[in-house]
Formats: C-alpha cells, sequence, structure tokens
C-alpha cells in the first residue's frame, strides 16, 4: 500500500521490516496454539457480517432481525460441530472469559454441595486464575498430579473428586503446552460416579479432535481454530447446576454480559464448521509432520528432551527442551531466521517462573521450543526448520561455552 | 550424611546457568562426591532434577540452606 491511507497512518504500526536473508521467504509461523492464522471463510463471513451484522440482534427492526439471524445460525453451526443444543451455548468475549465464566458459574452454582474445585496440575492459566480468585473468596483447591507424559494421574483425579466437600472438576481437554491427550472420559465417569459436574476446557482440541463426553460445561476459543480472536465458546448442559459470576445481563442466556461482536462471530462458526469438515485430513497431514520433528530433532541435535505423550497427543503440536540453552535466546534465534515458537521457559515469561506444565511433569524447562502447525504449514517449512534448528543450538551452545558438558 | 565435598554457589543465576555450572563441576569430583547447588532461580526446582536424570546422576537431597534453595547431586559414573 504505497500511499499511507489515513488508518494506516493513524493508528496501524508501519508494515513488518523484511528479514534481509528471505526476501522470497515469509517466516515459518509456528504458533497455532496461541492463534491460528485466520481461516479464509473466517474472513469472507466476517467482512459479509461487517456489512450485514453490524445492528443490535435483540432491537425489533430489520437491520436487527438480520443481525438476529446471522447470530442464530453462527449458534446453530456452532452447537453441531460441538454436538449440543444451540441454547445451551453462549458466545463469550473470550477463551479465558469463558474458562472464568465456567469455573466460578460452577462453583457458585453448587455452593450448597461444597466449596472445593478440582483441578489439574496442568490447567491454563486461564482456570488457574478463576481458581484463585475462589481461594481468595474462602473456597478451596485441589491440584491433581500428572505423569511426566503430562497425562493425568486418573487415581488421584477420582480419589479428589470423590472427596467430601467438592463443587466441581476442570480439566483440560489436551495440553496447550505439550499437547498431552488427557482421558476425559474416565475423568469424567470419575465425576459422575459422585455427582460432580466436570468442566472441560478443550481450547486446543475443539476443531481438530472429536468433542469427549461426560462433561456438563465446555469452554474453547475461537482463534486457536482459525476463527478470529476475541470469541470464545462457553457450553451449560441442561440440568446443569450454574449461577453467573456477573452483574446480571440478559444477553447471551445471561451466562456472559455485553453485546458479542457479531462479525466476528459469525467468522468464528464459519471458520470451526470449516475446520471440523477438514478435521481429519488435516490431522492425517500435520501428524506425519509433527512425528518427523519428534524424530528428527533428538537425532540431530544433541541433548534435546521432547515432551508430552509420543501417542496420546494433539496432531498439530510438539515441544522439546534443549539443554544448556537459554529459551530467550532460542526463540530470538528462531525469529532472527523466520520462525515464529513458543516456549514455556522462566525467562520468556512475563512472571520469570518456568512454565507449570514443565514443572508439573517434572521436565526440563530451560530452552523449550513449543511448534504448533495449522493449516497453512507447509512440509518445506517444516524441512527447512529441521535443517536450521541443529546450527542455531549449536551456535547458541557455543556462545555460552557449554559444548561437551 | 556428612555435608557436601564441593559448594557451588549460584544464586541469583537464571536458567541454565545453574544447571551449566552443575554439569561443569560435577565431573570434577570423584566418583561418589557431592556436589551441592545453590540456587535461586525458580526453575533450577525443576531443572536440576530433569538434568540429574538425563545425566543419570543422582540428585540426594533437596533443601533449605541459609534460606536458599540447596540441590545435593552425588556423582554416580
Ligand atoms: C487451554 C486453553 N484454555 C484457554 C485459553 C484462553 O483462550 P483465549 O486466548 O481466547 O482467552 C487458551 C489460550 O491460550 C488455551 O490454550
Amino acid at each position: 500500500m504505497g500511499s499511507a491511507s489515513p488508518l494506516r497512518r493513524g493508528i496501524l504500526p508501519d508494515p513488518p521490516a523484511r528479514y534481509g536473508f528471505l526476501v522470497n521467504e515469509p517466516p515459518a509461523y509456528f504458533d497455532a496454539a496461541s492463534a491460528a492464522p485466520l481461516h479464509p471463510v473466517a474472513r469472507q463471513a466476517m467482512l459479509a457480517a461487517l456489512a450485514d451484522g453490524w445492528a443490535d440482534p435483540a432491537r425489533l427492526y430489520a437491520p436487527a432481525r438480520r443481525a438476529r439471524q446471522l447470530l442464530d445460525a453462527a449458534r446453530a453451526a456452532t452447537a453441531e460441530v460441538l454436538g449440543v443444543r444451540p441454547d445451551e451455548l453462549s458466545f463469550t468475549p473470550s477463551g479465558t472469559a469463558a474458562a472464568h465464566a465456567a469455573v466460578l458459574g460452577g462453583l457458585a452454582g453448587r455452593r450448597r454441595a461444597g466449596g472445593t474445585l478440582v483441578h489439574s496440575a496442568i490447567e491454563h492459566s486461564a482456570v488457574l486464575h478463576a481458581a484463585e480468585r475462589h481461594v481468595a473468596g474462602g473456597g478451596s483447591a485441589e491440584s491433581v498430579p500428572v505423569d511426566r507424559s503430562g497425562r493425568l494421574d486418573l487415581d488421584a483425579w477420582s480419589a479428589a473428586v470423590a472427596a467430601p466437600g467438592v463443587a466441581l472438576g476442570t480439566l483440560i481437554s489436551a495440553s496447550h503446552e505439550v499437547g498431552t491427550v488427557q482421558p476425559v472420559t474416565e475423568a469424567a465417569r470419575a465425576c459422575a460416579a459422585v455427582g460432580v459436574p466436570l468442566h472441560l476446557d478443550a481450547a486446543q482440541s475443539v476443531g481438530r479432535l472429536p468433542v469427549p463426553e461426560g462433561w456438563s460445561m465446555l469452554s474453547a476459543s475461537a482463534h486457536k481454530w482459525g476463527g478470529p480472536p476475541g470469541v470464545g465458546l462457553l457450553v451449560v448442559r441442561k440440568g446443569t447446576r450454574w449461577e453467573s459470576p456477573y452483574p446480571a445481563d440478559e444477553r447471551e442466556a445471561g451466562r456472559t454480559p455485553g453485546v458479542g461482536n457479531l462479525p466476528a462471530i459469525v467468522a468464528a462458526a464459519a471458520a470451526l464448521r470449516a475446520v471440523h469438515a477438514e478435521a481429519a485430513a488435516e490431522a492425517a497431514r500435520l501428524g506425519p509432520l509433527v512425528d518427523r520433528i519428534r524424530a528428527t530433532v533428538p537425532a540431530t541435535v544433541p541433548d534435546v528432551e521432547v515432551v508430552g505423550d509420543p501417542v496420546h497427543r494433539l496432531p498439530h503440536l510438539v515441544t522439546f527442551s534443549c539443554l544448556y540453552v537459554d529459551g530467550e535466546a532460542l526463540l530470538h534465534a528462531l525469529d532472527r531466521r523466520g520462525f515464529a515458537v513458543s516456549s514455556g521457559s522462566s525467562c520468556t515469561s512475563s512472571t520469570l517462573r518456568p512454565s507449570h506444565v514443565l514443572e508439573a511433569m517434572g521436565v526440563l524447562s530451560h530452552g523449550n521450543v513449543r511448534v504448533s502447525l495449522h493449516r497453512e504449514s507447509t512440509e518445506a517449512e517444516v524441512d527447512r526448520f529441521l535443517a536450521e534448528l541443529p546450527g542455531i543450538v549449536a551456535g547458541l551452545r557455543a556462545e555460552a561455552g557449554v559444548v561437551g558438558l | 550424611m556428612n555435608g557436601p565435598d564441593e559448594v557451588v554457589d549460584c544464586l541469583g543465576q537464571r536458567c541454565p546457568l545453574p544447571v551449566i555450572a552443575a554439569a561443569r563441576r560435577l565431573p570434577q569430583l570423584p566418583v561418589g562426591g557431592v556436589l551441592r547447588v545453590l540456587a535461586d532461580d525458580p526453575a533450577a526446582a525443576i531443572d536440576i532434577p530433569a538434568w540429574c536424570r538425563m545425566r543419570g546422576q543422582e540428585l540426594v537431597d533437596t533443601s533449605t540452606v541459609d534460606g536458599s534453595p540447596a540441590y545435593d547431586i552425588r556423582r554416580a559414573h
């Protein structure tokens, strides 16, 4: 865009600087677990809904009815993919907001049953922060350990949810940091056996894996599946005791306050339907690329630990840690070579604490890299990564003087 | 136990420096010798045990010495 438009001049930053040595190669984006690139059908749906869906869907005139139709259609399409009733589904302002509402609302609805929240040690911070809020308010929270592969200890879980005074269980469907898929069906059965409802944080698996059975509440996040950021899903199954943790508001069945971002919701639903239809094919394409990373990295880079369950895992995500390497330095070195990845190392977090997930697993936390692929990821990008990584790690180790330790 | 044979002070150092220090110093002890690593970076609590596991060395004790975490590693080979 040669002539700077008023918008670009006023709000948007300058276009990103080009990588001098990669003029023909855009950076390989390997961080779908943070945010997947917008699916093309989401872009189309969003543009259409921006033109057509700006009115307040609760009002009683023609443009509002049009907006209402779009919202209803988005809800119906999303509910169908999840296998739930449309009236059980609310659109929230993020996956975080949905998880907060599920956890705090689930606890509030079961106040009379008790004040204990049971969660795994590897929940997303959205759930852990809701747990902290609950504890600060006088409740209690019980953290259930995982094994070295990041899989829930089912015996400990079953014992924890069966203890007196448990109001709610909450479990991540698959780890956002290491990809290990959790034994949701078994965990849900343990909850059901003792009459404890379960919230499933399905942010990393919705749109990629079938939705498991047995939960009472589910939360998810559209930017993980190729929808826009700022759209979350909250499902509260019929018959679940749930009480809003927010001031009263009539939108979205009273489960989340405020008027939703309808164009983004429409885009999220369109993307979900598309990725759901493509999920098996994408898993079959990305799975072998992840397998290649899992096999090649330990063979070509000395002293690397690939973490997470090798079998029961998300098809598009792999995590490894490089001994003696600073995680932040590794991220920056990869960025300079045109690779966008994420890390659970403490030096890369705002709190300077290592990832609680790697900690719970008891695996190396420094030099950590998470690669998460998406529908635009190519074999060529993965191969370029595999070709460049050994030299990048060797360079950092040489700089730090740790070669041969 | 009679205390460590050697102490390496990594207080104030961030990941992965305490692990690197352990990797440098432990081979200088005889097999069976015990190295104490003082490290207050929270990541050390994960990474020192993980390093011992990966390298087949023995983490014999984790304690608090003068208010700081201390990791005692026995050279196993
Ligand atoms: C497992 C999990 N839960 C919840 C969230 C939060 O979703 P959002 O980014 O939409 O707030 C994320 C995103 O990082 C996630 O990975």
